[in-house]
C-alpha cells in the first residue's frame, strides 16, 4: 500500500510520519502531483496557520489538486479545517470540501484547547492543541464538548479529517491510524 | 471534559539525561529516550526535555535527540533550553518537537513571541517563567541568577499578547523544597490570562497536585525529581488524583 503524506511544511508532517513508521508503514512524504495521485491512500496534515497554509496550497497547486482526490483522505487538525469553505483564522477561503466555516472558540474557558480530552460517547482519550473549530454539521461524526459541541471527525465520501491529534495520542491515536489504514 | 495534565520534566546535556535517575529497569539510564518511553508507557501526558548545553555547536546534538524521541514516543513533547531565534524552534519542530519553551530570550527579546507565534502559532509556544516572591513576584533569567525588574503576572499578561500558547511558570521560591506548588500565585495567574498554566516547583507529594489542580487552578503540573527517584509513580499519582474526583486519563 502506498501512503503519501501531503508535504507542503505543516508543523506536524514528521510526527505523522513517525506514527505510521511505528505502525510498520513507510509513507512517502511529497507535494508532486503524481506521487499523490498515485497513492493508495493520503494524509493531509497540519499545524500551523490558516492562511499562511492556504498560501502555500495555493502556490503549489494543491488547492485544485486535494478537492479532486478520489482515494480516501484523512485530515488532521489545520487539514480538517482548510478542507472547510472558509476559516476564521486570518479570514481565508479554503478548499471547500465541507461546506462549513471554522471559527474561533469564544474565550469562556481557556484557549487554546490544548491537551487530552475525549469525544462525547467515546472512552479514548485524544490530544488536541487549536484555537479555531469546525461546528457540528450533517457529515460530523464525532463530537468533542469544550466551549462549545464541535466536530472532532467529520467524513464525506473518500474524506474524513480529525480535530485532535492521532499520530500525539498514545494508543488510542495508534489504533485510530491502523484502522485508517486497513479500512 | 479537558484532563489535566502530569509533566515529567527530564534535564539534557549534551544528548543526555543530567538528573541521576532511579530506574533499575533502564539499560542506559542517561539515554533520555529509554526514560520517554518509560514515562510515557506509565501514563505522562506530556514530556519536557530541557537542554542546559551551554555551548551553540551542541545543538546539532539536540536536533538529532529531539528526532529519536519523536520517533520513538507517542505523546506530545516540548523542548526548551537556550532557544533565541526563529531558526533553533523551526529545526527542533521539523525535528517532531511539538512545543519549544522560550525563557530569556523572550525576556530580552519580547518580539520573538509574535515572531514565532505568526510564523508557526501559538500552539508550540511556551513561556518559561522563573520567578521569585520577595515583596512581589519577579521574574528571573539565566536559570535564576539574574534578577529583573519585570513583574510576574505583567509578563505572563504581556506574552499571551504577544502569542504565548501556554506558561509553564516555576516558582524558585518553592523549586526543591518538595513542600507543594506556589498555589497562591499560580491561582492568581491562571485568573490573570486565558492560556494554560503549567505549574512548576514544589511537587514533594500527590496531594500537591491535588491542590494545585483545585485551587491553584493549574491546567497541568510538572516535576522532576519525585518522578526520577521513583517517590511517585506517573501512574499512582494518577489513579489518586481521579479518586479525587480530578479529571485525569487513565
Amino acid at each position: 500500500m502506498k501512503l503519501v503524506i501531503i508535504n507542503y511544511g505543516a508543523g506536524n508532517t514528521q510526527s505523522v510520519k513517525f506514527a505510521f513508521q511505528r505502525l510498520g508503514i513507510t509513507p512517502v512524504l511529497s507535494y508532486s502531483k503524481e506521487e499523490i495521485l498515485s497513492a493508495d491512500k493520503i494524509i493531509f496534515p497540519g499545524v500551523g496557520h490558516a492562511k499562511a497554509a492556504m498560501d502555500v496550497l495555493r502556490k503549489k497547486g494543491l488547492d485544485i489538486l486535494i478537492p479532486q482526490l478520489k482515494q480516501p483522505v484523512l485530515g488532521i487538525c489545520l487539514g480538517m479545517q482548510l478542507m472547510c469553505k472558509f476559516s476564521e483564522e486570518g479570514n481565508v477561503d479554503c478548499l471547500g470540501i465541507f461546506n462549513e466555516s471554522v471559527k474561533l472558540f469564544e474565550p469562556k474557558l481557556k484557549v487554546p484547547h490544548i491537551g487530552w480530552n475525549k469525544t462525547d460517547g467515546n472512552d479514548d482519550w485524544y490530544y488536541f492543541v487549536h484555537s479555531y473549530y469546525v461546528p457540528q454539521n450533517e457529515f460530523t461524526t464525532m463530537t468533542c464538548n469544550y466551549i462549545t459541541q464541535f466536530s472532532a471527525a467529520i467524513q464525506k465520501e473518500n474524506f474524513s479529517a480529525v480535530q485532535f491529534h492521532p499520530e500525539k495520542s498514545g494508543q488510542a491515536g495508534e489504533d485510530f491510524l491502523k484502522n485508517f489504514i486497513e479500512a | 471534559m479537558l484532563a489535566k495534565r502530569v509533566i515529567p520534566c527530564l534535564d539534557i546535556k549534551n544528548g543526555r539525561t543530567v538528573k541521576g535517575v532511579n530506574f533499575e529497569s533502564l539499560r542506559d539510564a542517561g539515554d533520555p529516550v529509554e526514560l520517554a518511553k518509560i514515562y510515557s508507557g506509565e501514563g505522562a501526558d506530556e514530556l519536557v526535555f530541557l537542554d542546559i548545553t551551554a555551548t551553540h555547536e551542541k545543538r546539532k546534538t539536540l536536533v538529532a535527540l529531539v528526532e529519536r524521541i519523536a520517533a520513538t514516543i507517542n505523546i506530545p513533547f516540548t523542548v526548551g533550553g537556550g532557544i533565541s531565534t526563529v531558526e533553533d524552534v523551526y529545526a527542533l519542530l521539523q525535528s517532531g518537537a511539538d512545543k519549544i519553551s522560550l525563557n530569556s530570550a523572550a525576556v530580552r527579546n519580547p518580539e520573538l513571541i509574535s515572531h514565532i507565534a505568526e510564523k508557526f502559532g501559538s500552539q508550540c509556544l511556551v513561556l518559561a517563567i522563573d520567578a521569585k516572591q520577595t515583596a512581589n513576584w519577579k521574574v528571573y533569567l539565566n536559570g535564576g541568577r539574574l534578577e529583573t525588574e519585570l513583574d510576574l503576572f505583567e509578563w505572563a499578561k504581556e506574552a499571551e499578547q504577544l502569542g504565548a500558547g501556554e506558561i509553564l511558570f516555576t516558582s524558585m521560591n518553592h523549586d526543591g523544597t518538595k513542600n507543594g506548588f506556589a498555589n497562591d500565585a499560580l491561582r492568581q495567574l491562571s485568573e490573570t490570562v486565558n492560556i494554560p498554566v503549567i505549574a512548576s516547583g514544589g511537587a514533594g507529594a500527590m496531594e500537591h497536585f491535588y491542590d494545585t489542580f483545585t485551587y491553584g487552578k493549574a491546567d497541568a503540573a510538572l516535576a522532576a525529581s519525585i518522578f526520577h527517584f521513583k517517590e511517585i509513580g506517573i501512574n499512582d499519582l494518577k489513579n489518586y488524583l481521579q479518586q479525587k474526583a480530578i479529571t485525569v486519563r487513565l
